[in-house]
């Protein structure tokens, strides 16, 4: 007997849906940043299980792919965030009004 | 054996990733993501994704969480604390979440899957040599796109950033 592909899809929907609450509803930038590493972990997840179920190893190079997208990324918006706290003094996007009028 | 394996890692990386939500201290949360990291490479170990599972804990729970915990522990996130959650987005955002879970449940429900597990095995041999052939080009772009951002952070981080 093995795990059928409706379950870890359903893992990874799980944890889609969790990242993406934390995104609605955290206030701190960074803890943002850390849910959004969640989703897109959660679709390396589902692309990594569908590869498998497939016999099709590109999506396995994708997520390769992703994980690299998503370091770069990581660097690149870890940067403006001490950049902007270093002008700013906060990471709470709630002070982070400027453009509201 | 590894259907329980299967359970473990699944209910780890589920709450883990729950906690790094719920978590008022940044800190705590990004623990709880290379938690959450680590047991979704141990799924990645039972789906036979040999590589991309190392990839996994060397670039994120390794690079990526370091650079986290450098940022965090740079910037001064005690305040974070005392602020209240809001109540007008904490409903919103279940109520939109919610609608999304019952998409993906109802997709899930009613798209035929396949059901046979192949013998696909991501190992470095076949993975390497499907990256050198077939994806050689977008590999090439994505090490354009590393030195990209390497330029970009360093000119970020400048002192007199105009």
């Amino acid at each position: 007997m093995h795990i059928p592909l409706e379950h870890y899809l359903i893992v990874s929907g799980i944890l889609f849906s969790l990242g993406l609450l934390g995104v609605i509803m955290r206030r701190n930038l960074l803890v943002i940043y850390m849910c959004l590493e969640l989703m897109l972990n959660a679709a390396n997840l589902a692309l990594v299980a569908m590869s498998r179920f497939n016999d099709n190893l590109n999506g396995q190079i994708m997520v390769f792919f992703i994980i690299t997208v998503a370091a770069a990324e990581v660097s690149v918006g870890l940067a403006l965030i001490v950049a902007l706290y270093r002008k700013r003094q906060t990471a709470h996007v709630e002070d982070l009004t400027t453009m509201k009028n | 054996m590894s259907d329980y394996l299967f359970y473990i890692f699944a209910a780890l990386t589920v709450i883990c990733g729950a906690l790094v939500i719920i978590n008022k201290n940044p800190i705590n949360s990004a623990m709880f993501l290379v938690l959450s990291i680590a047991s979704m490479a141990g799924l990645f170990v039972l789906l036979h994704a040999f590589f991309l599972a190392a990839v996994q804990v060397l670039v994120y729970a390794g690079a990526v969480m370091v650079l986290f915990l450098f940022v965090i522990m740079l910037l001064d996130l005690k305040e974070e604390q005392r602020r209240k959650i809001n109540t007008f987005g904490a409903v919103t955002g279940v109520a939109s979440v919610a609608a999304i879970g019952y998409v993906f449940y109802q997709s899930i429900r009613n798209t035929p899957l396949p059901n046979a597990v192949a013998h696909s095995e991501g190992d470095t041999v076949v993975l390497g040599k499907l990256l050198f052939t077939d994806y050689v080009l977008p590999f090439e772009i994505l090490s354009i796109l590393l030195l990209v951002a390497m330029v970009g952070v360093i000119l970020l981080s400048k002192k007199d950033l105009k």
